[in-house]
């Protein structure tokens, strides 16, 4: 089996500071005046891990560990500071959930841009639309503008375009957890699909028990560093061990 | 090649969102944007042709010519430098090239200068100018602009993420441009040497070359091509430039 994934030592050095939002009269000032600040910090930091064929990887950690950020450094959004990211594949990314969709346009105008965004043709989402709608049960609502949607009705339209594309390499940042208890047995089901279909995927999920369930890998994160990398079962007891004495 | 056959079909779906999202899916709203440049030709008509119409023949066109290309300009440049900014949520979570915004926003103000563009010649055909073959040259000046416009939309929207104040700043800048244009006077009474200098401000070398085209009937002359060309190249270049060098580092921005 190949290596569909192939991360190396990747490290993200993110930009923090107020030079957000400022204009160019405050930027200058504080050039002037000395008074500009770039904060740096790691939020990744020397993580490596390979994906092979059919491999289902969860990512794990505290908030403000990375996981985020590693994904986008996957997607493409971001560039690593050092290391490599190696795909074979199409990668789709659902990062969160809404993001790129426009609420004054219909179901269907935002099925379409979405399928844009992630790289299809236009005769590919014709072909796929009425699957897609029909997976997300939507149909009654696919000429209505996307903000009169109920939050759990955009997550399905959003999970529903980005698992049935096909990608090669699926990422998921915590998008499981929504939609009612029968979508998310759907979803959970399709997911496991397009893992029989060899398909690598990874997604990032504060339920432990979702992850135990699904993945049959773990990284696990804290403050940007690697702590583990490995066999599910094995990774889970240890973080929840770990997690069981932070509690104490 | 292979990339614009890709994100073909994203580039249609970013005009038509635009569209629809500017329009808000009335004629009214593609009908008042149009009309937007007709009143403030009509307002300019109605004060400055009292000074500068009586003793130039077409003053109306002289104008006209000179509207038309500036609210192009400024309404392409205005749109585009929105662009990179009000699509933020898209391009931190989505992979996908980030001129496309600005692209797309650009095709609404091209329609719009379109519109009017046919407008304008049936004033110049109500005024009595004759229709001539040196009027299919207008082409030249036309992909000049609307790669200027381009170059100047994705430096603007670039900078408006690292500036906020940005928007205010063109706000005025743009004024200044429009009192240098010439647009409702004439500078035959200055030197030669200041009406070399007003060549310097591409906005205004675009309208001469309306002007000598509709009015006059001449061709302008090479270097008067050149140049037209190097202001739309040198724009376009650096807009590339900055786009390609701070790619992954718009995110931190916004």
């Amino acid at each position: 089996m190949g290596s569909i994934l192939k991360v190396e030592n990747i490290s993200i050095a993110y930009k923090l500071g107020d030079f957000k939002d400022i204009g160019l009269k405050e930027w200058t000032m504080r050039h002037l005046t000395h008074k500009f600040h770039v904060e740096r910090f790691m939020a990744v930091d020397g993580v490596s891990f390979e994906l092979k064929e059919g491999d289902l990887l969860g990512i794990v950690g505290p908030n403000g560990a990375g996981k985020s950020t590693l994904l986008k450094v996957i997607a493409g959004i971001m560039v690593p500071t050092c290391g490599s990211v190696e795909a074979n594949g199409n990668i789709s990314a659902l990062l969160e959930l809404g993001s790129g969709f426009d609420g004054d346009l219909t179901v269907k105008e935002n099925a379409y841009l979405r399928g844009a965004m992630l790289g299809h043709s236009r005769k590919f989402m014709n072909q796929t639309f009425d699957q897609i709608i029909s997976f997300a049960e939507l149909e009654k609502f696919q000429d209505r503008p996307f903000k009169q949607l109920s939050s759990g009705m955009q997550s399905r339209l959003a999970f529903s375009i980005a698992s049935l594309v096909q990608p090669e390499i699926l990422i998921l940042d915590e998008v499981l957890s929504v939609g009612d208890g029968a979508f998310q047995a759907k979803s959970a089901a399709k997911m496991r699909e397009i893992i029989h279909g060899g398909a690598v995927t990874i997604f990032v999920s504060h339920s432990l028990q979702q992850i135990r369930g699904l993945c049959n890998k773990v990284l696990w994160l804290d403050h940007g560093k690697q702590v583990a990398f490995g066999n599910a079962a094995e990774i889970c007891d240890r973080y929840q061990e770990f997690l069981s004495e932070k509690n104490i | 090649m292979q990339k614009i056959r890709k994100y073909h079909f994203l580039f249609e779906e970013l005009v038509k969102r635009d569209f629809t999202k500017k329009y808000k899916r009335t004629i009214l709203g593609m009908a008042w944007s149009v009309l937007n440049p007709l009143l403030t030709l009509l307002i300019m008509w109605l004060v400055m042709s009292k000074f500068f119409g009586s003793n130039m023949a077409h003053y109306l066109i002289y104008l006209f010519a000179g509207n038309l290309v500036f609210s192009y300009f400024s309404d392409a440049t205005n749109l585009g430098m929105n662009s990179l900014l009000s699509n933020a949520a898209i391009f931190t979570k989505v992979n996908v090239p980030k001129y496309m915004f600005l692209l797309s926003a650009n095709v609404s103000s091209l329609i719009n200068f379109g519109l009017t563009l046919i407008i304008f010649f049936g004033f110049v055909a109500i005024d009595g100018v004759a229709f001539s073959w040196k009027f299919l040259l207008l082409i030249y000046p036309i992909i000049c602009l609307v790669l200027f416009n381009i170059g100047m939309g994705l430096i603007l929207s670039a900078l408006q993420v690292f500036f906020r104040d940005m928007q205010y700043l063109w706000g005025v800048i743009s004024q200044l441009i429009m009192w240098v244009s010439a647009i409702f006077y004439t500078i035959d009474s200055y030197s030669q040497t200041i009406q070399n200098l007003f060549l310097l401000n591409p906005i205004y070398l675009y309208i001469r070359y309306f002007r000598k085209i509709v009015i006059d009937a001449t061709v302008p002359t090479l270097q008067f091509h050149l140049l037209a060309a190097a202001y739309a190249l040198i724009a376009l270049g650096i807009g590339a430039w900055i786009y390609k060098k701070y790619n992954h580092e718009f995110l931190y921005y916004v």
